[in-house]
């Protein structure tokens, strides 16, 4: 049976031999480098590839639709309709009524002002702009993934071929590339700073590079490509930093760049194990889950650490839950009430390469942390702003509202006044209530309405 | 355009509802995007939580959701929802009734009597003074005493109906709109 073991012996020598070199190769280009913090040095050309490969298969598409003599289904990113810009009810229903030949706004009811909410409420139900936030960004070009494609019938055999040369790579290479690199990763990561906690003196300097490793290695792991801009600007310790908030991964690109302290609840499992280990070399702040509701409790330990200089800035996500980075909703207003300098950033993902954003609703953790790494880069920007404080005469609202437009206005993203608690639950009806209040303002007049004369 | 049946395969009716509604395929094509969308569990139809959820804001939302379901029925399906939203285009200026075509979803008449229904809840014909009421209170809410809303109501049905009857019929009431620009007010800017 010596024919049997022959083929056996050679496949297991050259498995060896594989994973030999895999390892060397994961090891001397991602590992090693990462934890030095070495760059890589290949992404530029590695996105100009692609960017590349993208533009061509749209316009394969675009040639097979025109032969069928279709339109290359386009996603809309503005919208289906036309909105008029900020029409208040009591324009719209002046506009009625003028059409119809009535001289002022009497206090009475036309049959017509049903038409103004009407024609409100269809253009809410076409196309709204609070719920498209809350799903991931459509996209012009194809980027090669399933789940960004809408125009399935218009894929020719090259594009076929292409595509499937594309998911070879992505979930035969770079998938267990990536998942290599994060599974050391996290754990060096937790040995080190178990390890630096143990240590007395010179306890920040290590704990801060052993921090920073850890997230250039997940980094790594997601081929992250990030551009830090007006890096003068970046938080000190005196402070708390802001940011807009699209992913879990937010805190790992922001912490890939300067050391912060970390707020949270206390998980179990594989991530409360880091958690814990963290806390062990750096002060993050993790709250159990009856804390949390305590936001006395919360935010005397958030002013208790900013009071100390040798701490780190808080990173804090002040919007509260993931929205799909094409808007900042609106800000929760405890971080802003502490009273120290708050140092924005403004986060922007290029959806072209991957989506970033966490649909906590379509998947979970894992399955995003999958998908994550089986796109082809994680690339975005973060800008640092200038630092702000409250003014005087600001209350803590306005303060985040401010705040809320600056990053906005640098990261490119729609300022909106939703609460992002608008994923789960139902606007209040105080929304309502101001449109019934506005509409009998007209009806009435905004004087006392007084009985008049039958005529 | 060339045909336009393979892109409208996934469009349940997609053909049919080409021809009646007047809306391009490409729209047609988004409208059940968005119908899509607001069925989050992918059940094919709309229930009126889906809509409902769009329109928290609108004093009259539920009245407006109601239009979308035939009486009785709980779901609407994406044919149902666009013959509804096909009464918010944009009026064609050069229809001309010659009793041929069947009225375009979005004539004039057509519209009025969508705005009709919104009022005539019980589909009699007649907009009876409780019903004016009913919609007076959803559209003010507890802003105004019950007083001031019984004479806004008396006013509004003494102006319209014309034959004393205590309640205004779809002609009293395309009548009492005669001059107003319905088309204008009516319509959904759609890009097309």
């Amino acid at each position: 049976m010596s024919w049997l073991t022959l083929p056996v012996d050679l496949l297991s020598k050259y498995l060896g031999l594989f994973t030999d070199v895999w390892l060397t190769l994961v090891f001397g280009f991602l590992i090693v480098p990462a934890v030095f913090g070495v760059p890589f040095g290949i992404h530029k050309y590695y996105i100009k590839i692609l960017l590349s490969i993208f533009e061509w298969t749209t316009l394969q598409m675009e040639l097979k639709a025109k032969e069928k003599n279709n339109q290359l289904y386009k996603h809309y990113t503005s919208g289906i309709i036309v909105k008029v810009p900020d029409s208040t009810l009591k324009q719209e229903i002046q506009d009625l009524r003028c059409s119809a030949g009535c001289l002022s706004l009497d206090p009475r009811l036309e049959l017509a002002d049903v038409f103004v909410f009407c024609r409100k409420a269809l253009e809410n139900i076409i196309d709204d702009d609070v719920t498209k936030r809350f799903s991931a960004q459509k996209l012009e070009n194809w980027n090669l993934l399933t789940r960004s494609n809408h125009n399935f019938r218009y894929i020719n055999l090259k594009l076929l071929a292409l595509w499937i040369l594309g998911v070879l790579i992505r979930y035969g290479v770079l998938l267990p590339f990536r998942v290599t690199v994060a599974v050391t990763g996290i754990f060096l990561f937790v040995v080190l700073s178990t390890v630096v906690g143990l240590i007395p003196c010179t306890k920040t300097y290590l704990s801060d590079k052993v921090h920073l490793m850890g997230y250039r290695l997940c980094v790594r792991s997601l081929t992250g490509i990030i551009t830090y801009h007006n890096r003068e600007n970046k938080p000190k310790n005196d402070g708390i930093c802001v940011a807009n908030h699209t992913t879990p991964i937010d805190g790992i690109v922001l912490a890939n760049d300067h050391c912060y302290s970390l707020v949270g609840q206390l998980h179990g499992g594989l991530l409360g194990l880091i958690q814990r280990a963290m806390v062990k070399s750096s002060p993050h702040m993790w709250f159990e889950r009856a804390e949390v509701k305590d936001r006395r409790l919360v935010a005397k330990r958030l002013r208790d650490h900013v009071a100390d200089e040798n701490k780190h800035p808080v990173l804090i996500f002040p919007e509260g839950t993931c929205v799909n980075n094409t808007s900042v909703m609106m800000f929760r207003k405890g971080s802003f009430e502490i009273g120290c300098t708050v140092y924005p950033a403004a986060i922007k993902y290029d959806p072209r390469f991957g989506d970033a954003f966490w649909n906590s609703s379509k998947f979970g953790l894992v399955g995003y942390l999958l998908r994550m790494m089986s796109s082809w880069a994680i690339v975005c920007s973060v800008w640092y702003l200038p630092p702000m404080n409250r003014k005087e005469g600001e209350d803590a609202m306005q303060f985040a509202n401010r705040v809320k437009a600056a990053i906005a206005a640098q990261g490119g993203l729609v300022d909106l006044i939703w609460d992002a608690g608008l994923k789960r639950t139902k606007v209040k009806d105080t929304f309502k209530e101001e449109q019934q209040q506005l509409y009998s303002k007209i009806l009435l007049g905004d004087h006392e309405y007084q009985n008049h004369p039958e005529s | 355009m060339g045909s336009s049946r393979s892109s409208l395969r996934g469009v349940p009716d997609g053909q049919q509802l080409l021809q009646e509604t007047g809306f391009s395929a490409a729209l047609l094509l988004r409208l059940h995007q968005r119908f899509q969308f607001l069925d989050k569990d992918s059940r094919g139809h709309l229930r009126s939580e889906d809509l409902e959820a769009e329109l928290s804001e609108n004093p009259i939302g539920d009245r407006i959701v109601g239009a979308f379901f035939q009486p009785g029925q709980e779901t609407v399906d994406f044919p149902s929802f666009v013959r509804v939203l096909a009464h918010f285009r944009p009026t064609e200026k050069n229809w001309t009734r010659d009793g041929v075509q069947p009225e375009p979803a979005n004539s004039r008449n057509r519209k009025l009597k969508f705005a009709f229904q919104l009022y005539d809840q019980d589909r009699d014909g007649k907009i009876s003074r409780t019903e004016l009421l009913q919609v007076l209170r959803e559209m003010l809410g507890l802003q105004v005493t019950e007083e001031q809303l019984q004479s806004i109501a008396e006013r509004a049905i003494q102006e319209a109906d014309l034959d004393r009857d205590d309640a205004i019929c779809f002609d009293e009431f395309r009548k009492s709109l005669e001059k107003v620009d319905i088309d204008h007010k009516m319509s959904v800017r759609f890009l097309e």
